[in-house]
């Protein structure tokens, strides 16, 4: 039943009963272009409807949880548990005002919002939800995701360029230098992947993965998951919009729709980078046979949301040159140390004629590199952790009545 | 009928087209609706005026920014390159190490080790810091 009913969304059964329409209305010699680019249009409209859809109730889901971890109870008025409450936000958005800057470079201020939202939907063609991709197997696929992720950057220094404030500027500067920097060590996490799969292909890599990589390599996925999450700019890492130091960032002078859309890529981040992170290191569609693949990837992603949610309620804003600091000084030497250490590993223990790993040799590995990342990252905790600073007492200000009463 | 290789780009460039549409579509309905008198629409000089604690702007507004981020991109930009040369020594060095043994192992170490000490090198020199 599941599987008929996924096969009913699918490419080829599009193209077939387009091709049949088409066929019936006496086109049949541009029945099969016509047909491909009518399956291709209407799966990718489905396909960012539903992203958008599942946004949508992201935002709901974030703000409930987060609430929760703060101890509130968050929006629950809106229908039930306050599930209409992202509808009556982008009914407001819609009908707000959408004021441009007289001195906004306009032609930049209105593409930036665009140039953000699309890359960021771009990425889920590739990502194979069951054992083929949902629109698109690319055999480059993880290659498309570094590229198209890319982007990103430039939209967001788009976005604060644009408009001209100086406010912006500062933060889509601080947003651009920080995207990029973290676009290194998340390349290294994914070259530890490669080296294992030995193939560029989304599908490949879900394939190879009889143990988890999580399992062969926390390594990796610690670089991997760091890059992500600074790639996404949610709190432990948001200098673009640090609201206490810059007004809004680089989103300060959108309002209405643009400032809806910057919005609706910000929070789509999360679930596409969710659904990467699964892909590479949870074993994709992989599971028990009591569920189907598709409910396997959901529930995957849906662990790795609500971690990303418990990273972003715990941890205070970082400080730029921390940020800096942390992907040029630390997640770049783990990721090199992590690449190589796992290229002699699949050196030594690979099948001398065929260059193939058995999952015997994947536990090996996985033993290595588990004790190999615990020593590292012990290490670095008791190197980073016990510096002294030097702080000096805090010494009361006359002004304030700080001293215990009866002490004179 | 098209090659199969290329049809899944096409599927992608379908995809982009939406992707770019219907952010596009939102503004445009935005503006109708600005158009039918349903969205207010009443800019005046102070509100599209750009945003700067409350009073009125005083700096420059494309102001300038700190040296750093130049050496930080430079740096990018080398070390994206280098990513660039591991994925495909990734991609195939299982493969390779069948054929050619620890000689490919080897090289990327010094490859690596090479841009390794340029990255120390800009680590002394302070690049890295942002203080």
């Amino acid at each position: 039943m599941y599987t008929s009913f996924y096969q009913l969304i699918d490419f080829h059964s599009f193209y077939d009963m387009y091709y049949k329409i088409f066929e019936s209305l006496g086109l049949s010699s541009s029945a099969s272009w016509m047909s491909y680019l009518a399956a291709g249009g209407s799966l990718s409209f489905l396909a960012i409807n539903l992203l958008v859809l599942a946004t949508a109730f992201y935002t709901w889901f974030e703000r409930r949880t987060i609430a929760r971890f703060q101890v509130r109870r968050g929006p629950n008025r809106n229908g039930p548990f306050g599930l209409g409450q992202p509808f009556a936000d982008v009914i407001k958005l819609i009908m707000k005002e959408d004021t441009i800057p007289t001195e906004a470079d306009k032609p930049v201020f209105t593409i930036a919002p665009i140039a953000l939202l699309a890359p960021t939907l771009l990425i889920i063609t590739v990502i194979p939800i069951d054992d083929a991709s949902f629109l698109a197997t690319l055999n480059i696929g993880i290659l498309f995701i570094v590229g198209i992720t890319s982007v990103n950057s430039i939209a967001i220094f788009m976005a604060g360029w644009g408009s001209r404030n100086k406010y912006a500027i500062l933060g889509s500067m601080r947003g651009a230098a920080m995207l990029i920097s973290y676009e290194i060590p998340m390349a290294l996490g994914i070259t530890s992947v490669l080296l294992i799969s030995g193939s560029l292909a989304m599908t490949e890599i879900v394939a190879k993965q009889d143990i988890w990589f999580i399992v062969v390599m926390p390594m990796g996925f610690f670089v991997f998951m760091a890059a992500a999450t600074a790639e996404m700019s949610r709190t432990p890492f948001d200098q673009i919009e640090a609201e206490s130091e810059l007004g809004s960032g680089y989103n300060t002078e959108f309002s209405g729709i643009k400032f809806a859309i910057l919005f609706l890529a910000e929070f789509m981040a999360p679930i596409v980078t969710s659904a990467v992170v699964t892909t590479l290191f949870l074993g994709g569609s992989q599971g028990f046979d009591f569920l189907p693949g598709q409910a396997w990837f959901v529930l995957k992603m849906f662990v790795v949301i609500f971690i990303l949610l418990w990273i972003r309620s715990t941890w205070p804003r970082l400080r730029i040159d921390q940020i800096m600091g942390f992907a040029w000084k630390i997640l770049m030497e783990l990721g090199f140390v992590n690449i190589f250490l796992i290229a002699i590993e699949v050196a030594v223990l690979m099948d001398p004629v065929t260059g193939l790993l058995t999952s015997q040799d994947l536990l090996i590995m996985a033993a290595i590199n588990w004790v190999f990342t615990i020593l590292t990252l012990v290490f670095l905790a008791n190197l980073l952790g016990k510096r002294n600073y030097d702080r000096p007492d805090p010494v009361p200000s006359p002004l304030a009545n700080m001293q215990p009463k009866g002490e004179k | 009928m098209l090659d199969e290789y290329f049809k899944q780009y096409g599927i992608i460039a379908i995809f982009a087209a939406i992707a770019v549409a219907l952010p596009t579509a939102l503004m445009l309905i935005s503006w109708m609706l600005s158009m039918v008198k349903i969205r207010p629409n009443n800019p005046s000089e102070i509100k599209s005026s750009i945003y700067e604690c409350g009073f009125e702007t005083i700096t420059e507004r494309w102001n300038q920014f700190n040296f750093r981020y130049y050496s930080i991109a430079l740096l990018f930009v080398l070390f994206d390159v280098e990513v660039v040369f591991l994925f495909p020594w990734a991609v195939s060095f299982g493969m390779m190490s069948v054929e050619f043994g620890a000689f490919v192992m080897i090289e990327m170490l010094i490859f690596v080790g090479i841009l390794a000490l340029g990255w120390i090198y800009a680590w002394k020199k302070g690049s890295l810091e942002w203080s």
